[in-house]
């Protein structure tokens, strides 16, 4: 059922700021709860307090995976507001971000804590009521804790064994099992979203790229759309096809690495050797596309940067022949051996209704069962009307995350071979005009570890007055502390491998 | 096991053969700015202008690059209207002083090898501890790919350790934020003297995109004694590699 007074509008669309209608908020808790009953996922939820009044302005966005559009529901609150959290768990942390952005309370939030353990951005406020002339010390809230005799607590970082980053584990321990893990995060807050407003700056794109730096262009893209509908502008077919080959470059290197790693924490060498290997390999083709091995200024609003050219098309298709060749190989050994998959199967497992609840998204979603994938369900540029079936398992565990990464693997490779075979004639770039003034608008882009959701308002001089950035590790952090429920605490690498969130995309 | 070791087989010998042999960057790569050689254009300063971090100076009627704050991310050469100033595929970036990273010349910077008491303690077995201060993860990841059969860090006598008790050296990414500095100084602290800091990337030298963010200390700064800068954004594995193997005397 469709709530009155709620705006559908499709990727790329924008609404007139003026034309959001200010719901009160029993009809926007009525409305949110209503389309989260059909089926939808909440893809953004923020406050903005850039309206000059003393109430802020709060704003849901609703992907309708069935209907392949977004609905917006728009609220105003005060010092206080209800938590629609235990009717909506998906909105737990959204609702625990903006308490601590702006100071407001979320009343009867179950597990209302600090996200990121930053000053709230209203001078003198704080949900906490911690001192707001100082920086909050990082990591200080009550954790969760099962006490007895016989229960221990392992607390692990923010520094961690292996070149990774940083992050705090706590970990509710009754021998080797584990009952509960609580993970911290906020050690890698840079202030991202408040370094947007008032954009966009000249460093705005590279701050878009380094969001979550694995995901460079896949942030980047979801930035390229979100100018692009406010200022109006097309992108050529070429850039479309260069921006979604360099996206699965990303895709492959990513998902390459983690089967690596995965078979590297069950003890199985020789996949984890190949794969740590063919990682590069993927890494140096975004390097010959666009001289970054991170994708860096491949993705640009009006298309991309740069083009590639006949010779270079050559080059890479024929490289990539011997480098597929060799991750087939290393691929479908590690999945030949029955003693990985021992050690994969049934370990670290979601159920659907939990991924369901927590609104989880992408590859961890995929194997629930759940069918979710922006390129399916909102597909944009080169990505319209490529899909009609997505990989999609369904034991949600470990075996199952690796399973789709290895079957979106096959597809990615063979994506990327027909499109760069048939590039599309034409130009690869041409610029946007200026963002418009004040309007709304949203892009959804899946990214190799799912939904990314930028959402951006802009001003009177068509500058940004808010810009919400959503990686998809922020749905995804919640499933991960599920996988350890009654798992031995030392599955817990095997575990975090099979997700491999990213830390800095959702501390931003 | 026979499948194994027919894989095995297939995938061949990877290692490369670094430092003997140059590697074979790709044709694209950006590495280090070359410098228009005459006096620019009086009033012009498109590639000051367009620089995402403030990385470009004038001295003389001439750009002053600091590779310290440079993104390599070729908007300057791309905004020169003279078309003299280009980013080239020299990975050679890395230096020991925060000076030397200033590039005004056409010259790679410097690396002053260690002292000989420090090179007979680490010149053969270094073993870092790295902690990401607020980065990207791309740094970590590069940094990750050192480890690789492709780069094989270990041949080096170079291995990255889980506790900073087995370090002799700390390698920080990230611009410092103000919720990792406390971990930061902590690690240092637990680090055995004499012991050895690298920073690598644009964010740990100096902030990197996120800099004038009030939740950053700018990069590690004054914070601790850096004996090494490794620039980019994130650092090519190579630049990575020859920036430690000089800084150890390994590399002339």
């Amino acid at each position: 059922m469709m709530p009155a007074n709620c705006l559908t509008f499709r990727p790329g669309e924008t609404l007139k700021l003026a034309d959001i209608p200010t719901l009160s908020y029993a009809d926007y808790a009525q409305g949110l709860l209503d389309l989260v009953a059909a089926g939808g996922r909440v893809s953004a939820c923020f406050a903005d307090s850039a309206n000059g009044s003393a109430k802020l302005d709060l704003y849901t966005l609703i992907a309708r995976d069935r209907q392949g559009d977004l609905a917006l529901l728009k609220s105003a609150i005060g010092e206080n507001f209800p938590s629609l959290t235990p009717e909506c768990p998906q909105l737990h942390l959204f609702e625990r971000e903006i308490a601590e952005q702006f100071g407001v309370v979320a009343e009867g939030h179950p597990w209302f804590k600090p996200v990121r353990f930053h000053q709230s951005w209203r001078r003198g406020k704080d949900a906490w009521g911690r001192p707001t002339d100082r920086h909050p010390l990082v990591g200080e809230m009550d954790f969760y804790r099962i006490a007895g005799d016989e229960v221990h607590e392992v607390a692990v970082g923010p520094v961690h064994a292996g070149v990774i980053e940083p992050g705090h584990f706590r970990f509710q321990c009754h021998g080797e099992e584990v009952m509960h893990l609580e993970i911290s995060l906020g050690y890698q807050h840079r202030g991202l979203e408040r370094l947007l407003i008032g954009g966009p700056h000249k460093a705005t794109p590279f701050q878009m790229e380094t969001a979550a730096g694995d995901t460079s262009t896949g942030h980047m893209t979801a930035y390229c759309r979100v100018i692009e509908a406010l200022a109006g502008a097309e992108v050529p077919p070429r850039g479309e096809v260069l921006r979604s080959v360099g996206q699965e470059f990303e895709r492959l290197a990513n998902h390459v690495g983690d089967l690596g790693a995965i078979a590297g924490d069950v003890g199985f060498l020789p996949t984890s050797a190949y794969c740590g290997r063919l990682r590069g390999d993927y890494l140096n083709f975004s390097s010959e596309l666009c001289g970054n091995r991170f994708g860096r200024s491949l993705v640009r609003p009006g298309g991309t940067l740069i083009d590639c050219d006949r010779e270079l098309t050559d080059l890479i298709l024929k490289r990539l022949e011997s480098v597929a060749y060799n991750t087939r190989g290393a691929i479908e050994l590690m999945f030949d051996t029955p003693s990985v998959l021992g050690r994969m199967e049934g370990v670290g497992l979601v159920s659907v209704e939990a991924a369901e609840q927590f609104g989880m998204v992408g590859v961890a979603a995929r194997a629930c069962g759940l069918r979710r994938d922006i390129r399916l369900t909102h597909p944009r540029g080169a990505w319209r009307n490529a899909f009609d079936t997505i990989p999609q398992e369904t034991d949600g565990d470990v075996n199952a995350r690796a399973q789709i990464r290895r079957r979106e693997l096959y597809t990615a490779l063979s994506w990327i071979t027909k499109h760069l075979k048939n590039l599309p004639e034409g130009p690869h770039h041409i610029p946007p005009g200026k963002p418009g003034a004040d309007l709304f608008t949203a892009a959804l882009v899946e990214g190799w570890r799912g939904e990314i959701a930028h959402v951006a308002l802009t001003d009177g001089e068509g500058r940004f007055r808010r810009y919400k950035i959503v990686d998809p590790s922020f749905h995804n952090w919640s499933g991960l502390a599920m996988t350890l429920r009654n798992e031995q605490i030392s599955d817990f690498p095997l575990c975090n491998k099979s997700f491999n969130l990213s830390y800095c995309g959702f501390d931003l | 096991m026979l499948k194994i070791i027919r894989e095995r087989w297939r995938q061949g010998y990877r290692t490369g053969k670094f430092p003997k042999i140059e590697p074979v960057l790709a044709e694209r790569f950006r590495g280090l700015p070359q410098l228009p050689t005459s006096a620019c254009p009086e009033n012009c300063r498109a590639c000051q202008d367009v620089c995402p971090t403030d990385a470009i100076t004038f001295e003389e009627g001439r750009p002053v690059i600091d590779l310290g704050r440079c993104l390599f991310c070729d908007d300057c050469a791309r905004a020169c209207p003279e078309k003299t100033l280009s980013l080239t595929g020299n990975y050679h970036l890395a230096a020991s002083s925060r000076e030397n990273l200033l590039q005004k010349t056409n010259e790679a910077p410097k690396i002053a090898a260690l002292n000989a008491h420090m090179r007979s303690l680490f010149g053969r077995s270094l073993k870092l501890r790295q902690v990401s201060t607020g980065g990207c993860n791309a740094c970590e990841a590069d940094l990750n790919v050192l480890a690789t059969l492709v780069f094989d860090l270990g041949r080096f006598g170079i291995q990255f350790v889980a506790s900073p008790r087995h370090a002799d050296g700390l390698l920080v990414t990230g611009p410092v934020t103000e919720n990792m500095k406390g971990a930061l100084l902590d690690t240092y602290a637990a680090l055995a003297e004499p012991k050895l800091v690298i920073a690598a990337g644009a964010c740990a030298i100096n902030g990197g995109p996120f800099i004038g963010s009030p939740e950053i200390h700018q990069g590690i700064g004054d914070l601790i004694p850096v004996d090494l800068y490794i620039p980019g954004c994130p650092p090519h594995p190579y630049t990575s590699l020859d920036g430690m193997l000089r800084l150890l005397g390994r590399l002339k």
